[in-house]
Protein backbone atom coordinates (compact mmCIF):
# COMPACT_ATOMS: atom_id res chain seq x y z
CA UNK A 1 0.00 0.00 0.00
CA UNK A 2 1.81 3.29 -1.21
CA UNK A 3 -0.96 6.05 -1.54
CA UNK A 4 -1.28 9.40 -1.43
CA UNK A 5 -5.11 10.51 -0.15
CA UNK A 6 -6.85 13.61 0.31
CA UNK A 7 -8.91 12.63 3.40
CA UNK A 8 -7.86 11.23 7.12
CA UNK A 9 -5.49 8.82 6.94
CA UNK A 10 -6.81 4.89 8.44
CA UNK A 11 -4.40 4.03 10.58
CA UNK A 12 -5.11 0.42 11.48
CA UNK A 13 -5.35 0.02 7.37
CA UNK A 14 -2.01 0.86 6.47
CA UNK A 15 -0.95 -1.50 10.02
CA UNK A 16 -2.87 -3.53 8.33
CA UNK A 17 -1.43 -4.20 5.12
CA UNK A 18 1.77 -5.02 6.58
CA UNK A 19 0.58 -7.72 9.25
CA UNK A 20 1.05 -10.92 8.76
CA UNK A 21 1.76 -14.56 10.52
CA UNK A 22 5.32 -14.38 10.05
CA UNK A 23 6.06 -10.94 11.51
CA UNK A 24 6.99 -10.80 15.01
CA UNK A 25 7.21 -6.73 14.74
CA UNK A 26 4.72 -4.27 13.78
CA UNK A 27 5.65 -0.45 13.98
CA UNK A 28 3.67 2.11 12.87
CA UNK A 29 4.99 6.11 12.65
CA UNK A 30 2.87 8.44 12.54
CA UNK A 31 3.85 12.45 11.33
CA UNK A 32 1.61 14.53 13.04
CA UNK A 33 0.98 17.96 12.84
CA UNK A 34 2.90 19.88 15.92
CA UNK A 35 1.12 23.06 17.17
CA UNK A 36 4.30 24.88 17.04
CA UNK A 37 7.57 25.16 15.05
CA UNK A 38 10.30 27.86 15.12
CA UNK A 39 8.85 29.36 17.61
CA UNK A 40 5.69 30.20 15.65
CA UNK A 41 2.23 29.17 17.11
CA UNK A 42 0.74 26.83 13.97
CA UNK A 43 -2.35 26.74 13.69
CA UNK A 44 -2.82 24.04 10.61
CA UNK A 45 -0.96 22.76 8.06
CA UNK A 46 -1.69 21.97 4.12
CA UNK A 47 -0.01 19.36 2.06
CA UNK A 48 0.27 19.34 -1.54
CA UNK A 49 1.92 16.38 -3.88
CA UNK A 50 2.85 15.02 -7.11
CA UNK A 51 0.71 12.18 -6.65
CA UNK A 52 1.89 9.50 -9.31
CA UNK A 53 5.75 10.40 -9.04
CA UNK A 54 4.83 10.28 -4.72
CA UNK A 55 3.21 7.52 -5.37
CA UNK A 56 6.48 5.61 -7.60
CA UNK A 57 8.80 6.62 -5.26
CA UNK A 58 7.03 5.19 -1.51
CA UNK A 59 6.64 2.13 -3.55
CA UNK A 60 10.71 2.64 -4.64
CA UNK A 61 11.19 2.98 -0.87
CA UNK A 62 9.12 -0.01 0.48
CA UNK A 63 10.82 -2.30 -2.47
CA UNK A 64 14.43 -0.79 -1.17
CA UNK A 65 13.35 -1.42 2.72
CA UNK A 66 12.60 -4.78 2.15
CA UNK A 67 15.45 -6.11 -0.14
CA UNK A 68 17.70 -4.15 2.81
CA UNK A 69 16.33 -5.86 5.64
CA UNK A 70 14.75 -9.19 4.47
CA UNK A 71 11.30 -9.90 5.99
CA UNK A 72 10.49 -6.32 6.62
CA UNK A 73 6.93 -4.90 5.08
CA UNK A 74 6.49 -1.43 4.06
CA UNK A 75 3.43 0.54 3.69
CA UNK A 76 3.18 4.46 3.47
CA UNK A 77 -0.13 6.48 3.33
CA UNK A 78 0.78 10.57 2.84
CA UNK A 79 -1.92 12.70 2.58
CA UNK A 80 -2.89 15.85 0.68
CA UNK A 81 -4.81 18.89 1.54
CA UNK A 82 -5.59 20.44 4.72
CA UNK A 83 -4.23 19.10 7.82
CA UNK A 84 -5.09 19.88 11.64
CA UNK A 85 -2.47 19.72 14.51
CA UNK A 86 -2.90 16.59 15.93
CA UNK A 87 -3.58 14.60 13.06
CA UNK A 88 -1.58 12.49 11.23
CA UNK A 89 -0.09 14.10 7.79
CA UNK A 90 1.54 10.52 6.88
CA UNK A 91 1.75 7.00 7.93
CA UNK A 92 4.55 4.69 7.55
CA UNK A 93 3.88 1.04 8.97
CA UNK A 94 6.95 -1.74 8.76
CA UNK A 95 6.75 -5.43 9.99
CA UNK A 96 9.76 -7.85 9.90
CA UNK A 97 10.46 -10.95 11.60
CA UNK A 98 12.02 -9.41 14.47
CA UNK A 99 12.04 -5.91 16.10
CA UNK A 100 15.51 -5.35 15.19
CA UNK A 101 15.03 -4.86 11.37
CA UNK A 102 11.50 -3.21 12.05
CA UNK A 103 12.85 -0.35 13.86
CA UNK A 104 15.85 0.11 11.39
CA UNK A 105 13.32 -0.20 7.80
CA UNK A 106 11.51 2.20 9.90
CA UNK A 107 13.43 4.81 10.58
CA UNK A 108 15.17 4.60 7.45
CA UNK A 109 11.73 4.79 5.75
CA UNK A 110 10.42 8.43 7.00
CA UNK A 111 14.24 9.71 6.81
CA UNK A 112 14.05 8.60 2.94
CA UNK A 113 10.60 10.22 2.41
CA UNK A 114 11.41 13.40 3.50
CA UNK A 115 14.69 13.35 1.15
CA UNK A 116 12.81 11.95 -2.40
CA UNK A 117 9.04 12.05 -1.82
CA UNK A 118 7.70 15.01 -3.79
CA UNK A 119 5.84 16.41 -1.30
CA UNK A 120 5.34 19.64 0.39
CA UNK A 121 4.02 21.26 3.30
CA UNK A 122 2.66 24.50 4.11
CA UNK A 123 2.22 26.22 8.08
CA UNK A 124 -0.74 28.21 8.80
CA UNK A 125 -0.17 30.89 11.39
CA UNK A 126 -2.11 33.60 12.98
CA UNK A 127 -0.95 36.26 10.96
CA UNK A 128 0.14 34.30 7.64
CA UNK A 129 1.44 31.32 6.05
CA UNK A 130 5.13 29.65 4.78
CA UNK A 131 5.78 26.83 2.98
CA UNK A 132 8.42 24.76 5.24
CA UNK A 133 11.33 22.73 3.74
CA UNK A 134 12.73 19.72 5.33
CA UNK A 135 15.75 19.64 6.82
CA UNK A 136 19.12 18.21 4.59
CA UNK A 137 20.08 14.42 5.91
CA UNK A 138 22.52 16.05 7.85
CA UNK A 139 20.34 18.55 10.04
CA UNK A 140 20.90 21.43 7.41
CA UNK A 141 18.55 23.96 5.96
CA UNK B 1 11.12 24.41 -28.52
CA UNK B 2 7.64 24.25 -26.76
CA UNK B 3 7.81 22.87 -23.54
CA UNK B 4 5.12 22.33 -20.63
CA UNK B 5 6.28 23.02 -16.92
CA UNK B 6 4.64 21.39 -14.20
CA UNK B 7 4.61 23.88 -11.35
CA UNK B 8 4.14 22.98 -7.30
CA UNK B 9 3.71 24.83 -3.48
CA UNK B 10 5.48 28.06 -4.42
CA UNK B 11 6.12 28.38 -7.65
CA UNK B 12 2.36 27.23 -8.71
CA UNK B 13 1.37 29.95 -6.24
CA UNK B 14 3.74 32.35 -7.75
CA UNK B 15 2.56 31.69 -11.54
CA UNK B 16 -0.89 30.99 -10.43
CA UNK B 17 -1.11 27.68 -12.28
CA UNK B 18 -0.34 23.84 -11.93
CA UNK B 19 0.66 23.29 -15.58
CA UNK B 20 2.24 26.03 -18.39
CA UNK B 21 3.66 25.85 -21.95
CA UNK B 22 6.31 28.00 -23.01
CA UNK B 23 8.76 28.40 -25.73
CA UNK B 24 12.13 28.34 -24.60
CA UNK B 25 15.05 28.20 -26.73
CA UNK B 26 16.68 24.98 -28.12
CA UNK B 27 19.50 23.65 -25.83
CA UNK B 28 18.14 25.21 -22.84
CA UNK B 29 18.70 23.28 -19.76
CA UNK B 30 16.48 22.47 -16.53
CA UNK B 31 18.02 24.94 -14.38
CA UNK B 32 18.17 27.40 -17.43
CA UNK B 33 14.16 27.38 -17.97
CA UNK B 34 13.90 27.79 -14.30
CA UNK B 35 16.18 30.89 -14.28
CA UNK B 36 14.12 32.00 -17.73
CA UNK B 37 10.68 31.95 -15.62
CA UNK B 38 11.49 33.12 -12.09
CA UNK B 39 13.49 35.31 -10.48
CA UNK B 40 14.03 33.23 -7.23
CA UNK B 41 18.01 32.67 -7.24
CA UNK B 42 18.07 31.90 -3.97
CA UNK B 43 15.46 28.91 -3.84
CA UNK B 44 16.80 25.34 -4.35
CA UNK B 45 14.55 23.54 -7.22
CA UNK B 46 14.68 19.96 -7.95
CA UNK B 47 14.40 18.99 -11.30
CA UNK B 48 11.94 16.39 -13.15
CA UNK B 49 11.86 15.66 -17.30
CA UNK B 50 9.00 13.41 -18.13
CA UNK B 51 8.65 12.31 -14.85
CA UNK B 52 12.13 11.22 -14.05
CA UNK B 53 14.68 13.12 -11.61
CA UNK B 54 17.46 14.73 -13.45
CA UNK B 55 20.53 16.96 -12.92
CA UNK B 56 19.77 20.63 -13.06
CA UNK B 57 22.33 20.84 -16.40
CA UNK B 58 19.67 18.06 -18.74
CA UNK B 59 18.95 19.86 -21.51
CA UNK B 60 15.48 19.78 -22.20
CA UNK B 61 13.98 18.68 -25.77
CA UNK B 62 11.00 19.52 -27.30
CA UNK B 63 7.66 18.25 -26.20
CA UNK B 64 9.08 17.50 -22.84
CA UNK B 65 7.59 18.39 -19.82
CA UNK B 66 9.51 19.80 -16.97
CA UNK B 67 8.54 20.17 -13.60
CA UNK B 68 9.92 22.53 -11.29
CA UNK B 69 10.32 20.81 -7.17
CA UNK B 70 10.54 23.27 -4.74
CA UNK B 71 12.08 22.11 -1.36
CA UNK B 72 10.57 18.86 -0.20
CA UNK B 73 8.45 19.07 3.16
CA UNK B 74 6.79 15.55 3.21
CA UNK B 75 6.44 13.54 5.91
Amino acid sequence: MFRIVDHPIDVAAVAAAVRHPGAGAVLVFEGVGRDNAEGRAVRSLAYEAWPEVAEREMAAIGAEAAARWPGARVAIVHRTGPVAIGEPSVVIAVSAPHRGEAYDASRWAIDTLKQRVPVWKKELYDDGAAWIANKGPDGSP
Amino acid sequence: MRVSVRLFATLREARGAELIEVELPEGTTAAGAFAALFDLPGLRVGYAVNAAFVSPDTPLAEGDELALLPPLGGG
